[in-house]
């Protein structure tokens, strides 16, 4: 005689793939890709200015002792606009700010800089986005918080809103 | 006034199902006989009023009625006349009306033809298809209104996606849809029989022409679909394992199984525990489809709307019918009494394997498209794709194709083998002739390919065998039906497994005068000129293609250009250019411009596959589908000489 | 303000794929095959298992967005400086975590993808071979 809880496997089974479905419903995915290169030393780069009259970007300055910020955009991300008051904000209070410019031609960045103000100490032009790939950032705008010894702390997608300036800035002096 | 009239018809035969269901349930519970004699003109005029009501909604849609909110935001004036009616199913609502009324019509031809059937069985029957369509009328009505007006109509519509402006995707709904919603028939009978405890043969019989019925619709689906997504998306791939695809594979494979469990059900009233249970997993697959694709659970290209509130709704009506019915199943399919006992090596013991494995591989493909869900709540973000289902479904679906080698070359009960072994060797020399071709010759082949194109081999030859040393033309309907089918499987498993191996790729920055090598093709890139399409505008290549024997063919690629309508952005596609020949197909797509470090400004990007055998896949698909279609023909003709001779038997009584 | 902030976000994320593109030209090896057919056999092969970033699920050989491009770029030119695939395939999953990946691993987390279907197929077949023993009892006590 067959066993009876065996005819209950298919509404186990059921009831497993509801759970799943609930779950989902209940906490939406969680659409952006972080990056998984935290606590990691920032790869290795030398990337040329991104337009005339700023500095091109080294990884090897990076790491001089100051917990810095670096900001992966690009001129033609309408939402990096928004983050330029924030960038500013965080400039007036010390925090040193170095900028990687994704596909960005050199017209277009200095454009973006003159409507928007210029935050950054040095702007490196990553025109394949191989320094993006190697940071694990996937798309801008990006902030990753560096420490003082070179290595990735944090990563921040998106805008920066404005109630974020007085933590990252915090953040970064805890890591001095 | 058609749009009102549209929405009160719905409310009518939502009325009508409500009656269906209480009237059915009454007489169950011991009403008067009266009661069942309403169901079956309930039902028929249920099926009746919403194909109305979906006719006028494709009134409006041919109108570009634009104060019907549906129109405005998914159709225009301008868009050609085929793809306006399209247009009607293209979209959420519109489709879920589709879907209702397949739910509905079905139930009304259950009402009209199904005469075989005990009378509390098929008035179960009838019952529960109201019950279900009862679930989805107020789906529909409540949370998805097809039929909502716009208190300001807006001067014209917001177009369709130019993907979807395609004849073949313009149909591809409608044939799934068949597939999908008839197995709710399927579903019925099985939950009519285990209400009236009526568990064999004669509900088997009942439900089989159903169930072959949408299976060929859903086999038709898929192949079009794939072939869409072939030619449409522009990178000449035909299955992606995209959550979408999945979903509306599962059903497939649940229906594959059960159209063999119902076939031995209704002649050898084996397997009917089987038969039950497939027949709720079929529309309960088709239900968990629509769920995943409509509430945004998960990322693809083919997502519909993205509303967690329907999403909830659509799970709520899954929990109340697939959890009933298997509940039902599981407190009543153990009373059933085991049918005749077989032995392993039969052909019963073969089909009980096609359930199992055939079980097991959708039961794969749901764990590896939900799979994503569970890790992410285990804290792990993954992605399931192609090399998993290789790695796992491929070597169960190479052992399924050889189950079904040996399959129907055995006999009922037991077995001993003797004419499997005496008809298998000129199969297994097939493939082993395949297999040492591609050894010698093929040059690298993956594995999986490699065993793809043997197995094709062998199941090429084996499907034939059940024809061996008969006279053909007093071969039966069915048995064509099924040694199609089965060859069909071959020849789409033999292209799989030809492209994936053999397929050559050139990307090429061409410019005019170029000539690219690819195959046997030599391939001349003549220019480009603009070209303007009734809502696009294009810029179009010219390609001559040449064989080494001579023959020239032009290849006309295309890059589209939609403008956006009302506020949002211009969308580009790609039309590629497909040359088809005996030995596979030529695939051109034209890509971007490209500056090169010649200075050139007329250089653009060119890419060139050659993929040999490709479209044995859809033949094959074709093939399942002609076969199972010459199944059902049989089953029909069956029937027909049946009640030719029992009329004449009843003649005969009644003679001087 | 937030308010604000948050549409512009929203606006931006749902820039269509004319409005906010790059202006610059596809990464060399974006859409052209290494020289050599075995190494481009790999970096094929390698290509059709990553995820694009910021496409609606296809891989990185099937998409035309300028970051699948560059990705490809790095495949192909990492393939072509002698890196194994999966080399290449962890160097992107140290960054990006194993969604990047379509072959998922075999780990704690995953153990029942791969091993459910195995156990299903063992189970199921228990069950259903279970019945051809007693079957053959039963006959063999009717003989």
């Amino acid at each position: 005689m067959r066993n009876r809880w065996v005819l209950f496997v298919p509404l186990a089974i059921m009831g497993l793939l509801f759970g799943a479905f609930i779950y989902r419903l209940v906490t939406p995915a969680e659409t952006l890709i972080q990056s998984q290169w935290i606590d990691k030393p920032m790869p290795l780069f030398d990337l040329p200015p991104a337009t005339a009259g700023v500095e091109g970007l080294k990884s090897s300055q990076l790491a001089d002792g100051r917990p810095r910020l670096v900001n992966v955009f690009a001129s033609w991300c309408i939402p990096c606009r928004a983050e330029a008051p924030q960038l500013e904000a965080l400039k007036a209070a010390g925090v040193p700010i170095d900028g990687i410019a994704i596909r960005d031609r050199p017209e277009d960045v200095a454009m973006f800089l003159r409507e928007y103000g210029n935050p950054f100490d040095r702007i490196g032009a990553d025109m394949q986005s191989s320094v993006q790939i190697a940071l694990g950032s996937s798309g801008v705008p990006e902030t990753f918080l560096i420490d003082g010894k070179g290595i990735i702390r944090e990563q921040i997608q998106g805008v920066i809103l404005a109630d974020q300036v007085p933590e990252i800035v915090a953040k970064l002096e805890a890591m001095k | 006034m058609i749009a009102e009239l549209g929405l009160a018809l719905l409310w009518i035969a939502a009325a009508l199902a409500c009656l269906s269901l209480v009237a059915g349930t009454l007489f169950l519970r011991g009403g008067p006989k009266d009661l069942a004699a309403l169901v079956r003109p309930a039902s028929v005029a249920q099926g009746v009023l919403t194909a109305a009501a979906f006719g006028l909604l494709i009134a409006l849609f041919v109108r570009s009625d634009m104060s019907v909110e549906l129109v405005a935001r998914n159709s225009n004036s301008l868009k050609p006349m085929i793809f306006k009616i399209a247009g009607t199913w293209g979209n959420h609502e519109g489709s879920m009306l589709l879907w209702l009324m397949i739910l509905s019509l079905s139930g009304g031809l259950i009402a009209i033809f199904e005469r075989r059937l005990r009378e509390d069985t098929l008035v179960a029957t009838l019952a529960a298809q109201a019950a279900l369509s009862l679930g989805f009328f107020a789906f529909l009505l409540f949370s998805s209104n097809p039929f909502k007006r716009l208190p300001v109509a807006p001067p014209d519509g917001q177009g369709l996606n130019p993907l979807l402006q395609d004849i073949g995707l313009a149909f591809h709904p409608p044939t799934l849809y068949v597939g999908y919603v008839g197995l709710s028939v399927a579903f019925s009978f099985a939950v009519g029989a285990l209400i009236t405890r009526e568990i064999g043969p004669a509900f088997a019989r009942a439900m089989r022409p159903w169930v072959l019925g949408s299976w060929i619709f859903l086999t038709l689906g898929i192949t079009a679909g794939s072939y869409w997504a072939y030619y449409e998306l522009g990178w000449g791939g035909w299955w992606f394992w995209d959550p979408v695809e999945n979903v509306s594979l599962v059903p497939w494979l649940a229906g594959a199984a059960l159209l063999h469990s119902v076939a031995v059900t209704a002649t050898r009233n084996a397997l009917r525990a089987w038969t039950v249970m497939l027949a709720v997993i079929g529309f309960s697959m088709s239900m968990v489809g629509t769920f995943i694709v409509r509430s945004g659970l998960l990322t693809s290209v083919h997502s519909f709307a993205v509303d967690p509130e329907r999403g909830t709704f659509l799970l709520v009506l899954m929990a109340i019918y697939i959890g009933g019915a298997l509940t039902l199943f599981a407190l009543r399919a153990g009373a059933v009494a085991e049918g005749k006992k077989f032995a392993l090596l039969s052909r019963e013991g073969s089909l009980v394997i096609n359930n199992l494995l055939l079980t097991t591989i959708l039961a794969l493909v749901l764990l590896g498209t939900l799979y994503p869900i569970v890790a992410e709540a285990m804290g792990e973000k993954i992605s399931v794709g192609p090399p998993y289902y290789n790695k796992v479904a491929g070597p169960l679906a190479l052992i399924l194709c050889l189950v079904m080698v040996a399959g129907p070359l055995l006999s009922w009960r037991k077995d001993d083998g003797k004419r499997l072994w005496s008809r298998l060797p000129l199969a297994l020399f097939a493939g082993a002739a395949v297999l040492f071709g591609l050894i010698l010759f093929g040059g690298k082949v993956g594995i999986l390919p490699l065993l793809g194109m043997t197995v094709a081999g062998i199941v090429a030859v084996a499907s034939l065998a059940p024809l061996w040393g008969r006279n053909l033309r007093r071969t039966p309907l069915p048995t064509w039906g099924m040694v199609t089918a089965h060859f069909g499987v071959a020849v789409c498993l033999a292209g799989m497994g030809a492209e994936s191996a053999f397929i050559k790729e050139r990307l090429v920055a061409a410019a005019p005068g170029d000539n690219i090598r690819i195959g046997d093709f030599s391939v001349k890139f003549a220019g480009v000129k603009p070209v303007a399409g009734p809502n696009y505008t294009a810029i179009e290549g010219t390609l001559i293609a040449t064989t080494s024997s001579g023959s020239s063919f032009t290849m006309k690629p295309e890059a589209r250009t939609f403008p956006g309508l009302m506020g949002t952005a211009p969308t580009e596609t790609n039309e590629a250019a497909l040359l088809t020949r005996p030995g596979g197909q030529l695939y051109a797509v034209l890509g971007q411009p490209v500056t090169s470090d010649d200075g050139r400004a007329d250089r653009y990007q060119i890419r060139l596959w050659w993929k040999p055998l490709v479209w044995w896949i859809w033949l094959g698909g074709g093939l399942i589908a002609i076969g199972a279609s010459l199944s059902l023909l049989g089953r029909a003709q069956l029937l027909a000489i049946w009640r030719a001779r029992r009329h004449r038997k009843s003649q005969e009584r009644f003679a001087p | 303000m937030t308010l604000r902030l948050i549409l512009l976000c929203l606006i931006g994320a749902l820039a269509l794929p004319l409005a906010a593109q790059d202006r610059l030209p596809p990464a060399p090896y974006a859409y052209q095959q290494l020289k050599d057919p075995a190494q481009e056999a790999r970096a094929k092969a390698l290509m059709a298992e990553l995820r694009c970033l910021v496409c609606q699920g296809q891989s990185i050989a099937d998409s035309d967005a300028p970051l699948a491009g560059d990705m490809r770029h790095e495949v192909r030119t990492k393939i072509a400086a002698g890196e194994s695939p999966g080399e290449i395939k962890a160097w992107l999953v140290a960054r990006y975590g194993n969604w990047v990946s379509y072959d998922p691993p075999f780990d704690g987390a995953t153990a029942f993808l791969w091993l459910g279907p195995l156990l299903f197929l063992a189970i199921g077949g228990w069950l259903a071979f279970g019945r051809f023993r007693r079957g053959k009892d039963d006959a063999e006590d009717a003989a």
